[in-house]
């Protein structure tokens, strides 16, 4: 076991500093201050002066206290026991039931052998038809969700977790709302899929430190289901919580900031916890949702920039809808030619409809006179935006591909649509 | 050679310092040790008796006190036979062999030959016993592929060598003795087929470096036509996030006019690399009608794996450039993404204290990329042939904002520059460079005249578009709604290029001379058009015969059936060129 130390020699923000010997690089230590015990990690090691970062926070510690080294990285027990239970950022229980000791794994473990990894190429089903339909998720497919605050992200992400179609739904929530919280956890036990659920919750009164602990831990729980045969995915919420965490650990230990403050290794880190989405060969995978929320509703924030160029596309939240435009899944066309033949027409069809109803929009709130074809396009617009776009619609794809056609077919004749006619022939619904 | 070990006073993410006794050079490698494994590192700093190092591993688990062997070697390619169709990480592990060992995961400390020791080649020897040869001289070949591998006397040989015995034709490993030679003053050295050399210097056994004048064609037209790439010269495409930029380096991995192409996937995401590695061995190179892979080296340090490594990747791969360059082919090196190079730097930069430059990168940061694209060339070697080095780098500016120092210091060392936009990603026009940014050093495939004169109706057209949005199409006469319509009719056939279908990605030279003539005829005529409608209406189906055209195999019947639409479309327009435009055409006869 480990030695004693009872002398703390500086404490600035959430990281202290002993003089110890024989310690290791990421090791685990634990802090006996008079709040309670917590844990701290090194993260810098000069001669015998060592650096941790302390997950309760530096509050009340005081320099008297006693530093006990574990031996060991941090980890987390992974079985099937870990399923409908919620856990914080040091990995102990959040809810009533034991903690878990067993089988202790790695977290933040090295990358998948690129050799190792198969082409992306099963759709995962949401029944959320702006994915389904216009873009889709891919099993094994990495996308943010670009939101402002303000936006239902929390509550889309509810929704895909009652709805998608996936063994194992691990949620990683950083800096939420403590009625946040609650809500994730009333409608996911509501909806019954919390037997299917782990969470790792760090919510916005919990210190820091555990906040940047939360996606190792989940994406390591996620890879352990993904090697069991599961297909696993993980949604996070709120990245840029996560990305402000490091900035704030980073500026603490006198880190030389790179773009507004954050630290230089930002896209590294973020990448490496985004490259945890995988589909293994012969295996399960891991499928990663991450809410980012942007600053300012701008792109070019240092945190959805960098996300934006690990990611395949990203989901914008605009208006409580997921925005046609600017959205995009980069997988898409590996899954959306074998689904039903006329998804891809449709898909693009009724998406350059919306985007010319848009533009009617702006030409009527100019004040100009609307025509026949104007009218038609209104009708459309807002019977999509109605019918499909709204978040509470709950439809397969193959029926969100049959109102599509209904609407279409409300509002038009078939060669307005610009679709070609051996479908219009097969698919154009009688009136 | 004495073991020299030092001990880890310090460790700070993936920078150790270490104390250390005997000699220790600059960039050397060494190995970390921890517990039962190795983690190599590499010498990037030292003061008195501390040498900092960073480690291309996760450094989780060192110690203070923990042994450090030294090696006394640069980090360093193996070169030899057998690179071609292999998938490397950044120093040179085979992936596939590392699967083998390691299952799923890039376990830490293991590492790999880059060449496979069993297998053997068919070496035939070329020089004789007595010869007198100089590094970088070849003394055999073996078959590699579609190519003739040569044998060298190691680049890193100083001097001239004689040979003194050499092995007969036969089936060799290549880590057998081939052949011994002798040094001037008669010392003895054994040459096998494969030799180190370290990867952050330049390979310089050329007779002359020549100024690059051929021009690569990559079959893209708006590349090829209007910014073109030289062999030899270097381009860089920064862009926005989802611009487009991997699916261009993709698609001219696939079509450009080159022997060999290296990939060097440096910080970008594993998906992208599983993409090539799936899709390149069922790919025939149209020039020699064999796998793709054949022909394709993929160095792949992605984004999650660790960042010294990454840095290390891009002088791995431009070091196999130059090794094939020896051998007279021609390579074409392409990096995605240079920007992620230049963040490792910035990372270890940061972690080594150093004074920060602008957006924290290093102050050197200018200096690096530009010994980096200096390492291109096309060159003349000892035996008269010529060989050359492309390289093309993708630049990833944060924000989408060319302003940043990546860019900025790319674009001064670099040939050409295809600058993609948001604007043009986003109204869904691939490839989207934009015309009016981009410019290149390079000679174009077509006439250097007939090129201008098609990027000013871009010109003028884009000036009247601006216009047109503040006085509405009413507000425009009819002679410039048409340049207008001109140039929109250009971008769309002839600018804008489907990478997904088969013969319209590969538009070869000949094909864009002749559409690009055609294009002259009919864009450089004047109509009789009654108002803007008839205009519009006109030009929608005049685009639409060429778009049917550019999808028509080359100088097929039914490329001759679309070119005779166009003819009539002209005529029935009454076209009736302009003098300038008759000048360009009869000019080029």
């Amino acid at each position: 076991m480990g030695k004693i130390y009872n002398r703390i020699e500086s404490i600035t923000g959430n990281v202290i500093t002993v003089k110890a010997e024989g310690v290791r690089y990421n090791e685990l230590a634990q802090i006996n201050t008079q709040f309670g015990k917590s844990l701290a990690q090194v993260n810098k090691i000069d001669g015998d002066t060592v650096s941790l970062q302390v997950f309760a926070g530096g509050q009340g510690v005081s320099t008297g206290d006693e530093v006990r080294f574990l031996g060991q990285e941090m980890r987390v027990s992974f079985s099937e026991d870990l399923l409908g239970r919620i856990f914080n950022g040091s990995g102990e229980p959040r809810d009533k039931g034991p903690a878990l000791t067993e089988n202790m794994k790695p977290i933040g473990g090295p990358s998948v052998n690129p050799t190792k990894r198969i082409l992306a190429n099963r759709m995962m089903r949401t029944n959320i038809p702006m994915i389904d339909m216009f873009n889709t998720l891919v099993v094994s497919q990495k996308l943010p969700i670009f939101s402002i605050s303000g936006e239902p992200y929390n509550q889309l992400l509810a929704r895909i977790a009652l709805q998608a179609e996936a063994d194992v739904i691990v949620l990683g929530g950083m800096g939420l709302k403590y009625d946040d919280f609650l809500y994730f956890k009333e409608e996911l036990s509501n909806g019954g899929a919390l037997s299917k659920t782990v969470m790792f919750i760090h919510t916005a009164s919990d210190p820091t430190v555990e906040c940047m602990m939360i996606p190792d831990m989940s994406l390591a729980v996620a890879e352990q289901f993904a090697l069991q045969d599961k297909d696993v995915l993980v949604l996070l919420t709120d990245m840029t919580n996560f990305a402000d965490s490091m900035k704030e650990i980073a500026i603490t230990q006198e880190q030389v900031p790179s773009n507004r403050g954050y630290p230089g290794d930002l896209y590294s880190q973020l990448a490496s916890r985004y490259e945890k989405a995988v589909d293994f060969a012969n295996s399960g995978s891991v499928t990663v949702l991450a809410v980012t929320t942007m600053p300012g509703d701008d792109v070019t924030h240092p945190v959805p920039d960098n996300t934006g160029y690990i990611t395949e596309g990203q989901y914008y939240l605009k208006g409580g809808r997921i925005e046609p435009f600017g959205s995009l899944s980069r997988l898409k066309q590996n899954v959306n030619s074998k689904t039903r033949k006329d998804h891809r027409i449709l898909m693009d069809s009724m998406i350059r409809l919306y985007s010319s109803y848009k533009e009617t929009i702006e030409k009527k709130n100019m004040g100009f006179s609307m025509n026949r074809w104007d009218e038609k396009l209104l009708k459309y617009g807002e019977l999509f935006e109605n019918k499909l776009m709204d978040l509470s619609v709950n439809l397969s794809l193959e029926d969100s591909l049959d109102l599509g056609w209904q609407i279409l077919a409300e509002c038009f004749e078939k060669d307005e649509t610009g679709i070609k006619s051996d479908l219009t022939d097969e698919f154009w619904p009688v009136k | 050679m004495t073991e020299n070990i030092g001990k880890v006073v310090s460790v700070n993410g993936n920078l150790v310092s270490v104390r250390f006794t005997g000699d220790v050079s600059m960039n050397e490698i060494c190995y970390v040790k921890v517990d039962d494994v190795k983690l190599k590192s590499e010498v990037i700093r030292i003061k008195g008796d501390i040498a900092q190092i960073q480690v291309y591993e996760m450094t989780g688990g060192i110690k203070c006190g923990d042994d450090v062997e030294f090696t006394g070697e640069m980090l360093s390619a193996q070169l030899g036979p057998g690179l071609l169709g292999q998938v490397y990480d950044g120093l040179q592990n085979p992936l596939p062999v590392l699967a083998e060992q390691a299952g799923w995961f890039l376990e830490r400390g293991i590492y790999a030959d880059g060449l496979n020791a069993e297998k053997k080649w068919e070496f035939t020897p070329t020089a004789k016993p007595g010869d007198t040869l100089k590094a970088g001289e070849y003394i055999g070949t073996v078959p590699e592929g579609p190519f003739t591998h040569k044998i060298f006397i190691p680049f890193n040989l100083l001097g001239t060598y004689t040979v003194k015995s050499i092995n007969e034709k036969g089936e060799y490993t290549v880590n057998e003795t081939i052949a011994v030679v002798t040094d001037e003053r008669g010392k003895e050295i054994q040459i096998s087929m494969a030799f180190r050399w370290p990867v952050k210097r330049a390979v310089k056994c050329y007779s002359e470096r020549l100024a690059p004048q051929e021009t690569m064609e990559t079959k893209v037209r708006l590349i090829d036509s209007f910014f073109p790439v030289a062999k030899g010269g270097t381009y860089c495409t920064p862009g926005p996030f989802g611009a487009g930029k991997t699916v261009l380096q993709h698609t001219t991995s696939k079509y450009a006019d080159v022997d060999i192409v290296i990939i060097a996937a440096c910080g970008e995401r594993a998906g992208e690399v599983v993409e090539t590695l799936t899709e390149f061995p069922e790919l025939t190179d149209p020039k020699t009608g064999r796998s793709l892979m054949e022909r394709t080296i993929i160095i792949c340090n992605t984004s999650s794996m660790p960042v010294a490594s990454r840095e290390a990747s891009v002088y791995t791969s431009v070091t196999l450039a130059e090794y094939y360059r020896q051998m007279g082919l021609h390579v074409l090196l392409l990096a995605d993404s240079t920007s992620r190079w230049a963040q490792a730097l910035r990372e270890m930069s940061g972690r080594l204290e150093e004074i920060p430059g602008e957006e924290a990168f290093p102050a050197y940061l200018e200096s690096y990329i530009a010994a980096f694209y200096e390492r291109a060339g096309y060159v003349r070697l000892p035996d008269g042939s010529t060989g050359s080095v492309t390289i093309g780098g993708t630049v990833s500016p944060a924000g989408g904002n060319f302003e940043e120092p990546v860019t900025q210091a790319t674009l001064k060392v670099v040939g050409a520059f295809h600058g993609l936009s948001r604007e043009r990603s986003d109204a869904r026009k691939y490839p989207a460079i934009d015309p009016l940014i981009s410019w290149s050093k390079y000679k174009t495939v077509t006439d250097s005249k007939k090129s201008a004169y098609c990027k000013n109706i871009l010109l003028n057209g884009d000036e009247i578009g601006s216009m047109m949005k503040v006085v509405g199409e009413e507000g425009t006469s009819l002679s410039d709604y048409q340049v207008y319509l001109k140039a929109e009719m250009l971008d769309a056939v002839y600018l804008q290029q489907n990478s997904f279908d088969l013969i319209e990605a590969n538009c070869t030279r000949e094909r864009q001379c002749y559409v690009t003539d055609k294009l002259i005829r009919v864009l450089g005529s004047e109509y009789v058009l009654d108002n803007k409608d008839d205009a519009r209406s006109f030009f929608n189906r005049m685009r639409q015969k060429f778009i049917n055209w550019n999808y028509t195999e080359f100088e097929s019947e039914a490329f001759k059936n679309a070119e005779k639409e166009i003819d009539e479309m002209y005529n029935e327009g009454k076209g009736a060129i302009s003098s300038e435009a008759e000048l360009l055409l009869k000019e080029s006869e």
